[in-house]
Parts: C-alpha cells; structure tokens; sequence
C-alpha cells in the first residue's frame, strides 16, 4: 500500500539518485510548510522518528489511565467522579487517535501495544509517579496536562497531516482536563488548613516531575535538530520548560501554593522566571524503568491486556460467524 | 503473545444536517455494528455529529500520489472554466 517502501535506499546508484531527487521534493514541501501525507514519498528516518514518537505518545495516554483511573472509586462527590471518569476516557479515547495516526504510517496497533507490554516501547516519565491524595489528582490536571499541553499545541502544525489532526483534536479536549485539575486545587487551597497542605503536598510531588516531562534539556537531546528541520517539533525542550514555567508560577502564586525551589526568581531583564536545576539522574532513572510506580504501571497493563483477550477473541468469534 | 488482529475501519461523521459526512479518522472493530459503536464513543463523545459512517479501510481505493501530476494535468490548462476568466465591461451588472 505504500509505495515508497519500494524505495529503500543503496538498492542502485540510480535508486539513490531518485530518492536524492525524493528527499529534496520533500524537504521543499515541508519548508514551505505543506502537509506531508500517508501514502506521500517521505525519508525512513522521518517516518522511524513519526512512528516512534507517536506510539511513544499513544503509550503515554494510555498509561497516564492509571494514575488517576486509581481515584475513580474515591473520588470526593459523584460530580467529581463523572468528571475523572471523562477525563479518564479521553486519554483512552486520544491513545486510540494517535495509534491511529502511527498506523498510517505502516506500523501495526498490535505490534506497538506489544512493544509497550514488553517493555521495549518508552512511555512519558510522568505516569511513573504514585497518586497518594485526591490532591495529587488535581495536580495531575493542572500540572501534567497543563505541561502536556504545551508541548502539543505546537504539534498541531506538524509537517504530518495524521498527526496534526490528532494532535487539534486532543488540545481540545485536554483544555478540560487543566481546568478541572485547577478546579480541584483551587478548592482545596480555599479550604481547610489540612485541604491546603494537601494541596501543597502535591504540588511539592509533581513540580520537578512536570519539568522534566518536557524531556532532557536541549544540550543532551539526541532528535530535536531534525525533528526542528522536519517540522515535526517546532520548539525546543527548554522553550517549551521555560514557557511552562512563565506560565503556571503566576497560578500557583494565585493558589497560595510555593513552588518547591528556592532557586525560583523572577528575571526582570529576561522577562523570564528563572529556577533551579533539574535532577536529570532522576529522569534517566524513571525512563530506564526504575521509577517508583514502574513496574505497578507495567504490571496493570499487562494484566488488564491479558484479562481481556477472551474478549477481543470472542468478538473477533462472532463476527465470523455471523459472517459464513 | 499473538493476539486476534480487528480490521481497521475508517470512520466519517456529519456533524449536523446540511453538511457532508467528513472523515475524522480511523478505528478497529470486528463488524460494522461494533465499528459504529466505538466511533460514536471515540470521535462524538461531545456532541461532535448527528450521524456516522464508516467503512472498511480495505474497501477504499486511492489515487497515488506519486501520479498526481499526470492525473490531475487535464484541468491545469483549462482556466477558462473559472469566471474569472472573461473580462466583461464594468457597464454590464450582475453577470
């Protein structure tokens, strides 16, 4: 179905010259800020790297059920349950658009779940941190999705026509998901003294965490600069921390809530905040799968793929039978 | 670990009367009945449509890209189906 896998690279000095002739019609398209299609010729490493960070993603949302899927049954109130029960399906619901969109790339939706149950697919470091109080749920929201969100406005515009369609239709739906974690803050930051340090507690959990969601600072980051000339990332890690950061210290001002690093001051001459180094050894620690929830996480997916197989088996069972 | 593989579908939604069903993106399900249940739960979980179609994605054929070029030629030189194309003097009105 896609053509271009005729084109593999090396076959003949007269197939290298095509695919030179390829990667330049290509490199003009996305310059010019065309949208770059599924059955369109594009480089292998463009379509690795598209695969790789999109099932990367689709894992994170899937994942990230887990968390918060924990606090369903002790939600507050049944308003907030309705609520993390939707948000919730969202993130189930933006899995399945973007594993969607990585198999319009020639990759199997089986083979990635594979890849995530086995260990061998990464995921966001983020969903590796436990949910200790209904607190940290609200701090997910307007933390996480809040760092989430920034990170995937600018894919909107990826030179990926699949992947920024998918990507327009979860920012819409995350913006949901920031404000009811904020809503959850701002409640207990308005309530007793124990609800505020609450409140505290989380924010004190998900700080450092949320930064380094935005991943290894740009000194160390191995993809950005071709994602950068692909366009399939627009800004740098550290641009897009900055702009978090910017952001989300004024909310927490607002809250009441202290930002746990003493490092943090306000740059007049930048117009940025500046704040503390991150805890990279901590990062590279959670992706390499020795976070605290790690293997909880791992565990739970695997089990809940395994539990429903007689499901997917039947399914597949009847279908066939209704069809001879 | 092989698991069942579901065929892919793809899924099309009218988000309300009067406009055309429009593609919206793709889904696995075993038959159509459950196709049309899981779209309605995937892409409409906010009022997003009035109406759902889907259909196998092995069903469609496409044109390729890489012909476009020569399928699509024959109307590159005929821009005199476009209005634009007349001059008509600024005396004569709605035309």
């Amino acid at each position: 179905m896609y053509s271009q896998g005729l084109d593999q690279p090396g076959e003949s000095p007269a197939a290298a010259e095509r695919d030179a002739a390829h990667e330049a019609h290509f490199l003009a398209r996305v310059a010019a800020e065309e949208k770059i299609e599924p059955k369109d010729w594009m480089p292998e490493g463009y379509r690795r790297t598209l695969i790789r960070q999109i099932s990367q993603h689709a894992h994170s949302e899937i994942v990230g059920m887990l968390p918060e899927g924990n606090w369903i049954t002790r939600a507050p109130t049944l308003e907030r349950k309705a609520i993390l029960i939707a948000k919730v399906q969202d993130e189930g619901g933006h899995g399945a658009y973007l594993y969607g969109a990585a198999e319009t790339l020639g990759a199997a939706r089986e083979e990635l779940i594979e890849q995530l149950l086995s260990g061998a697919a990464k995921y966001s470091s983020i969903f590796n941190y436990p949910t200790p109080t209904w607190a940290d749920v609200g701090a997910i929201g307007w933390l996480v999705d809040g760092a989430a969100i920034m990170n995937q406005i600018p894919l909107c515009r990826c030179s990926y026509g699949p992947y920024a369609r998918a990507m327009v239709r979860i920012c819409r739906e995350e913006s949901f998901h920031q404000r009811q974690g904020f809503d959850i803050m701002l409640k207990l930051a308005r309530g007793s003294g124990a609800q505020r340090r609450m409140a505290q507690g989380a924010l004190d959990r998900w700080w450092w965490p949320s930064l380094m969601m935005f991943g290894p600072s740009d000194a160390d980051s191995t993809h950005t600069g071709e994602s950068v000339r692909w366009k399939i990332k627009r800004f740098t890690n550290d641009e897009l921390r900055q702009k978090f950061v910017d952001l989300t210290v004024p909310q927490s001002e607002y809250l009441g809530l202290e930002v746990p690093d003493p490092e943090l001051a306000w740059d007049e001459a930048s117009g940025h905040y500046r704040f503390g180094s991150i805890d990279w050894r901590e990062f590279h620690e959670v992706l390499r799968g020795n976070g605290p929830c790690n293997r909880e996480r791992l565990a739970a997916r695997r089990a809940a793929h395994d539990e429903g197989r007689w499901v997917r088996e039947a399914a597949a069972a009847h279908a066939a039978k209704a069809r001879a | 670990m092989s698991d069942v593989r579901w065929p892919l579908w793809e899924v099309f939604v009218r988000s309300r009367s009067g406009l055309e069903h429009r593609h919206v993106g793709s889904l696995h399900a075993t038959d159509a009945r459950m196709a049309v249940e899981h779209a309605r739960d995937l892409y409409t979980r906010r009022e997003e449509g009035v109406s759902l179609w889907v259909v196998r994605s092995s069903e469609i054929t496409a044109s390729d890209p890489a012909e476009a070029d020569a399928l699509f030629a024959p109307a590159r030189d005929k821009v005199y189906r476009h209005p634009s194309f007349y001059d008509i003097p600024p005396e004569v009105k709605t035309l």
